[in-house]
């Protein structure tokens, strides 16, 4: 179930067992038979804990998404609330067991309420509860603290959707807190990192709350060797490009066409049908959309995510002439010994193969998109844009896209991508889109576009100089001769753009930042470096060639793309520096449009 | 060494020994005669309620508290109402049950700290008997009144009173009862009589313990077991019964001869004991009875108490502390008399070799042929633990090493942490400090708690020095330790807030967890705020200060912290109290200048207060967020007419932002509504709130050309996208004469023509063809 979280530099699997332990007392702490009544966002993160079964293990029988109005009927002795610490949701707690609300007296025997603040009780919260008299009705107030949720055997998220947004628009820094208290408990396990960097605004906020906390804990702190090196902190705002362009990897392109929630994607099931029963093909075809698990746990995946979508055909056909000489093998087998050790090897073989089946069903159905014409324009604005080409024009493109009425989120995520490599839009340029925007689409738009431009992702040409091609030039931002199929450069990932957050996490690795000291200036925000003091005896002697671990972690997000360029980065012989990424969430540039967008309810 | 056996007597298969603790540094007139007496367990402090000689009403009854060894911690004269029964908390806290119900709470030094009640019922009633006993959840206090009512409370610390149900046919107080703890329950139970029964929540049920003997007429004492494991019952024949407290299992039954009710019966077992054992005690005599029907008895020369421990009995009277208990099997092996276990060998080849005889060889070699000396080893370890004399235990201790030095692979921790434990134990069994704990109640009650028991009896340096020496980490040894110091030092009245300061940090310094609000708060509980202030100043968690200054109406302080926390719930937490205390100019006031409060005071009335937002921005003058405001809320109305005039407030505050396109647009949009609200009322279209381009698309499909132009030159749609709207527009109708018409009437915007009408042959084409 969580192997695959153990075979990285770093075990992630004691996070993630650390989590699971916590649950499980906590449940265990309400005794009896129990309903779990769960704030439906927290179901996917919970996802990556723990499934149904541990629950059902500690009598959880039965569970419910919280509502408003009277609690389904549940013949159990403990009713258990698993919610964010929001307001609103205290309201539907409280009218969920208000006596007022019609309980049926004698109905049940008496019930136990507990509260599970995820990732952490609040005053504020408690105190709602208490002004609507329903306080006293909870046995347990506990909290669970869930910042970092393993993702992958080299992937943290926090899972916070509204991460951005409530940074960079809203000014609101709970998020950043959380994010510090998780590096806190990271560090509880995995021990002190000694150094971090960090560029950014809220890099800054967060390592200043850690070194804070550290001396707030000192004494309590656990004698651990450092598995961590360094800590790189980056804030999504030095690179608002990179999550615009559209990502060309494997994985990402999954992202990017069909979404990946909390690990999961849901694909069209037309593919998908066919294989399974092949005597009654097409009699009753599936409506419910697919739902396929993507991690690392899975041989074939591990090994394709992060290529280059036209990397992808030879790979697969690759794979599936290996797995079929593999079946070919039962020939030679003559011995019964020999056929005995084959079939040991079949339901490995089988799973393969139909992992196969699978990701060739994946890719027949990206392909039909990116072979698209529509693909193909859109892909190539980008370039132009990234490039630098007529960036200072209305581009003609986007005007007909607009004419045409394609989703608003394309528009703004062309429009976005060609103010940020513009350093803004000169006002005549920017009001016309915009009006051509808020005609056709609606003028409730307007706040939506107000949005954007208060988190610099839209604006007017402040200054004539435009510092984005001295940006691209000195960190090589636009490689011509990217190789997507046996790749030399992280450039692969997006067919010729490196990702600017990458790059600065190469360069820091080697050779050191001081090199781009004018670039870093150009970028928004301070960029420092802190160390902390290791107690004595736990500074790590490194061996000859033995490599640094790096923790990057992206406050507002980061693509899969990024994170493919990552571990490409830690595979790199001559790298010196593996990496294990850490986000406030996986996004790509239409999640975060939209988590952006403000939608005033129509009347 | 004949002398350690001197004071052994046999019982059965086990010996049962007494040794002096202390002897009492109490001076006492009359011993413990008229006195009500409480001993807490490991070895806890003694409270004693003495009567006053003639009983008149002006003479009050002393009350006092003294230490083990008989020390005097407390005394003054009692001067609440009539005491029933005084009784020891885990915490080292004395309680003292009064006649009408009323319970105080008094610390080991006397000073009064709360008191609660039994229940209404009792003041009438009034208290006949009450016990005080000690479960997993706490101290807990069990009364029965004149009603013959019981009533329980479970743990004083979270008082809930349980009323149990009545007993058929008792009158006054029980002949004598119990409380008992099992299966996570407490219940009571009681004797009236020969009839036995357990009294629990719900229910009395009469029980009968399985073959108590025939002869007995009434059950005049009963005890139950340290663990609540085994009860011991006592008959007007003479007889004692003792089995399991489930009563499902008789262990035995003794005739003691002796027909008088006792004084007091206790249990008398060790974890891992030989027999099940009570000691009884009456006025002159003490008897030890076990499995067989032999009995142990001594005499008493004064009047005395017992109290039952883990492992034992102490007996506490006028001039003497004493423990009885069973010899441990380790000692047993060792010191019997002509014993030939591993131990004893040890013992004796280590002695030889003192007096550096070749005998030692020959001792060691016979217990190295048997491949014993591993055992050896451990016997000596373990006995030493169980001897109270330094002097035996160093012995032990020496005999063991010796012995060691023969054994390769020994594992060290054993002799090394019972050393440390001892040098611990002795340390605090010193006369002065009068803890006589055994090793094994040390080993039950943990480090952490005979720490806690040091810090009530204000034993800091005693606490401290334990603490580095069993190297216990900071937060929970020393520091703790400082704590507590700290914040006893801050109730001393007479010393001035500055010197306190002082003398509170140079002590505390670095020491790691130091909890500075918890000191403060003690120091803001005894009325001293500017001490408080001071003490918070030291501490390093800006999260843990701010409930206090709140407490301490020092909010602005407050605010400022918690937002150097970082933590945006205390933020939050305390923006909800300013905007409770201060009037609301003054509280916007202190939002202005504490941006990151402001910006998360926003988001809280984006979600809960709307208005109070709109007065956020006017007080900011922030027009471009007032304009927002504005056109957020026309999303919000159903009426168009309200619809408008927000829209309206909305371009006001864009101009006054001078934010020109906003306005601009905004006025745009207000347009636009009008013209829709205009065609659907004349020509029943539902036009309102679509955007311009579907309002286009709308017109052009239902033949409003000329509408359609209007809206086109009005808000001047760029040419090419209005052509691209018409032609989509009239081919997906397919009117190709109104196309040809329009294409005719535009100067050339030719190839752009060809080309969409080039896409949109095709189209028809397909369309056609399927």
């Amino acid at each position: 179930m969580s192997a695959h979280l153990s075979n990285g530099r770093v075990n992630l699997n004691i996070l993630r067992e650390a989590a699971r332990k916590e649950l499980r007392e906590f449940l265990d702490k309400c005794a009896g038979s129990k309903a779990i009544v769960w704030d439906e966002y927290l179901t996917g993160p919970f996802g990556l804990i723990a499934q149904y079964s541990l629950l059902k293990e500690h009598e959880v029988e039965k569970m419910f998404t919280l509502k408003g109005g009277r609690l389904p009927a549940a013949d159990v002795k403990n009713i258990i609330f698993f919610v964010r610490p929001r307001l609103e949701l205290m309201d539907i707690i409280a009218e969920n067991i208000s006596e007022k609300n019609g309980r049926p007296p004698q109905m049940h025997s008496p019930r136990d309420f507990h509260i599970l603040f995820v990732p952490r009780r609040s005053m504020l919260c408690e105190q709602r509860l208490k002004e609507q008299g329903v306080l006293g009705s909870f046995i347990n107030i506990d909290e669970y603290i869930l910042d970092l949720i393993p993702y992958d055997g080299d992937l943290l998220s926090m899972e916070s959707e509204g991460a951005f947004r409530e940074c960079y628009l809203e000014s609101d820094q709970t998020s950043l807190y959380h994010t510090a208290k998780g590096l806190m408990t990271l560090q509880a396990l995995y021990g002190t990192i000694p150094q971090i960097f960090g560029k950014g605004e809220c890099a800054r906020h967060v390592a200043n709350m850690m070194l804070r906390m550290k001396r707030e804990f000192a004494g309590s702190q656990t004698q651990i060797l450092p598995v961590f090196d360094s800590l790189l902190l980056l804030d999504r705002n030095i690179d608002l490009l990179t999550p615009l362009a559209t990502q060309l990897t494997y994985e990402g392109l999954i992202d990017e066409v069909y979404g990946i929630t909390n690990g999961y994607a849901k694909l069209p099931p037309e593919k998908f049908a066919a294989q399974k029963k092949q005597g009654e093909v097409g009699k009753d075809l599936p409506t419910e959309p697919k739902k396929m698990q993507l991690n690392s746990a899975e041989e074939l995946y591990a090994e394709i995510r992060d290529k280059n979508f036209n990397a992808i055909g030879a790979a697969l056909s690759k794979k599936a002439k290996i797995i079929s000489a593999a079946f070919e093998e039962r020939h030679n087998a003559k011995t019964v010994g020999e056929i005995k050790q084959f079939v040991s090897q079949l339901p490995h073989m089988q799973a393969a193969r139909s992992s196969l089946a699978n990701h060739t069903s994946i890719a027949e159905l990206i392909k039909d998109i990116t072979t698209s014409e529509a693909f193909f324009d859109n892909l190539t604005v980008e370039q132009e844009f990234m490039t630098g080409v007529d960036t200072d024009k209305v581009n003609t493109y986007i005007e007909d896209s607009i004419a045409q009425k394609d989703p608003l989120i394309k528009i703004l995520r062309l429009v976005c991508m060609q103010s940020v490599c513009n350093n803004g839009l000169k006002q005549k340029i920017l009001d016309y889109y915009k009006r051509e925007i808020l005609q056709t689409y609606g003028y409730e738009h307007m706040l939506t576009l107000n949005n954007l431009e208060k988190t610099g992702l839209l604006k007017p040409q402040t200054s004539t100089r435009n510092n984005y091609p001295t940006i691209r030039k000195t960190l090589k931002l636009w490689m011509e001769d990217a190789n997507e199929q046996n790749p030399n450069d992280i450039s692969y990932v997006y067919s010729g753009y490196a990702p600017l957050s990458i790059r600065l996490t190469q360069v820091l690795a080697r050779p050191g930042w001081r090199s781009i000291e004018e670039v870093l200036k150009m970028l928004p925000g301070p960029h420092f470096e802190e160390r902390q003091q290791l107690p004595a005896g736990l500074h790590k002697k490194r061996q000859q060639g033995e490599n640094r671990t790096t923790l990057v972690f992206f406050l507002g997000g980061v693509t899969y793309a990024e994170v493919a360029a990552l571990r490409f980065l830690s595979q790199m012989e001559d790298g010196g520096t593996e990496y294990i990424i850490a986000t406030t969430k996986l996004i790509n540039g239409t999640s975060w449009i939209k988590s952006l967008m403000d939608r005033p309810e129509a009347p | 060494m004949a002398f350690i056996t001197a004071n052994w007597n046999p019982l059965g298969e086990a010996f049962y020994r007494k040794i002096e603790l202390y002897e009492m540094g109490w001076s006492l007139r009359d011993g413990l005669k008229e006195c009500l007496v409480a001993a807490a367990p490991y070895g806890g402090p003694i409270a004693l309620l003495r009567q006053p000689q003639r009983p008149s009403s002006s003479a009050r009854p002393q009350l006092e508290i003294y230490s083990s060894s008989g020390a005097n911690m407390a005394s003054f004269p009692w001067k609440s109402g009539p005491v029933r029964q005084l009784g020891w908390t885990v915490c080292d806290d004395l309680l003292c049950i009064q006649e009408d119900g009323t319970v105080l709470i008094y610390d080991l030094f006397g000073a009064f700290k709360r008191h609660f009640s039994m229940g209404n019922e009792v003041v009438q009633n009034q208290v006949l008997e009450a016990k005080v006993f000690h479960s997993p959840y706490g101290t807990g206090v069990a009364i029965v009144t004149g009603a013959s009512r019981f009533t329980l409370a479970t743990n004083i610390d979270d008082l809930k009173l349980r009323r149990l149900p009545e007993v058929p046919g008792l009158q006054g107080a029980p002949s004598c009862w119990v409380v008992l703890t099992q299966d996570r329950q407490t219940k009571v139970l009681l004797a009236n009589g020969v009839d036995l029964y357990i009294l629990d929540n719900t229910s009395c049920t009469p029980v009968t313990p399985p073959g108590l003997s025939p002869q007995a007429c009434s059950i005049v004492n009963m005890a139950v077991s340290f663990s609540y494991k085994y009860l011991a019952l006592f008959t007007d024949s003479g007889h004692l019964w003792m089995g399991s407290a489930n009563l499902k299992d008789k262990l035995s039954e003794v005739d003691t001869k002796v027909r008088t009710p006792p004084k007091q019966m206790v249990w008398c077992r060790r974890p891992k004991s030989q027999q099940p054992s009570v000691v009884i005690m009456w006025d002159r005599l003490l008897l030890v009875a076990g499995e067989c029907t032999d009995t142990i008895q001594y005499t008493l020369d004064e009047e005395s108490v017992c109290v039952a421990e883990l492992d034992g009995v102490r007996i506490i009277g006028g001039s003497r502390h004493e423990l009885l208990q069973e010899v441990p099997s380790a000692c047993q092996d060792i010191f019997k008399i002509a014993s030939m276990a591993p131990g004893a060998l040890l013992l004796e080849a280590h002695k030889e070799y003192e007096k550096s005889s070749q005998k030692a060889d020959e001792y060691l070699r016979e217990i190295k042929e048997q491949s014993v000396l591993g055992e050896a080893v451990r016997q000596c370890v373990e006995a030493a633990g169980y001897e109270h004399e330094p002097e035996t235990q160093k012995t032990l201790l020496r005999a063991a090493s010796f012995g060691k030095c023969f054994l390769s692979n020994y594992p060290p921790e054993p002799f090394v942490s019972m050393c440390r434990d001892l040098k611990v134990l002795n340390s605090v069994r010193e006369y002065t400090v009068g803890i006589p704990l055994t090793h094994t109640q040390y080993k039950q009650m943990t480090v952490q708690v005979l720490i806690d028991r040091l810090v009530y009896r204000k034993l800091y340096p005693l606490a401290i020095e334990i603490c580095r020496y069993l190297k216990t980490p900071e937060y929970q040894g020393v520091s703790r330790v400082l704590k507590h110091w700290a914040c006893c030092k801050v109730q001393q009245k007479e010393e001035p807030d500055e010197s306190i300061a002082h003398a509170v940090s140079v002590k505390l310094g670095e020491a790691a967890g130091i909890s500075y609000s918890e000191i403060a708060a003690r120091a803001y509980e005894c009325g001293r705020t500017e001490l408080a202030i001071k003490l918070l100043e030291f501490e390093p968690r800006s999260g843990e200060q701010v409930p206090l200054l709140l407490k301490m109406k020092r909010s602005q302080l407050a605010l400022s912290k918690a937002i150097e926390s970082g933590d945006t719930d205390l933020v939050y937490t305390v923006v909800t109290y300013l905007k409770n205390e201060m009037n609301r100019g003054d509280f916007f006031m202190t939002l202005r200048n504490q941006p990151v409060a402001l910006s998360l005071y926003r988001q809280f009335c984006k979600h809960q207060e709307q208005d109070t937002l709109k007065d956020l921005f006017n007080q900011d003058d922030d027009h471009q967020e007032l304009g927002n405001f504005y056109v957020k809320a026309s999303y919000k109305e159903k009426k168009l007419e309200a619809r408008l005039s927000l829209l309206q407030s909305a371009v006001d505050e864009y101009n006054k932002a001078k934010n020109e396109f906003a306005a601009k647009a905004t006025e745009e949009e207000k347009k636009l509504l009008r013209f829709q609200r205009r065609l659907d009322e004349e020509k029943g279209e539902a036009l309102l709130g679509l955007s311009l381009q579907e309002t286009l698309h709308a017109l052009l499909t239902s033949n409003f050309h000329k509408q359609a132009e209007q809206l086109y030159r009005d808000f001047r749609v760029p040419d090419k996208r209005y052509w691209w709207l018409k032609l989509t527009a009239l081919a997906e109708k397919d009117d190709w004469e109104e196309m040809e018409k329009f294409a005719k009437s535009k100067k050339s915007p030719i190839g752009y023509l060809v080309c969409c009408l080039y896409n949109l042959y095709t189209m028809l084409f397909i369309q056609l063809a399927t």
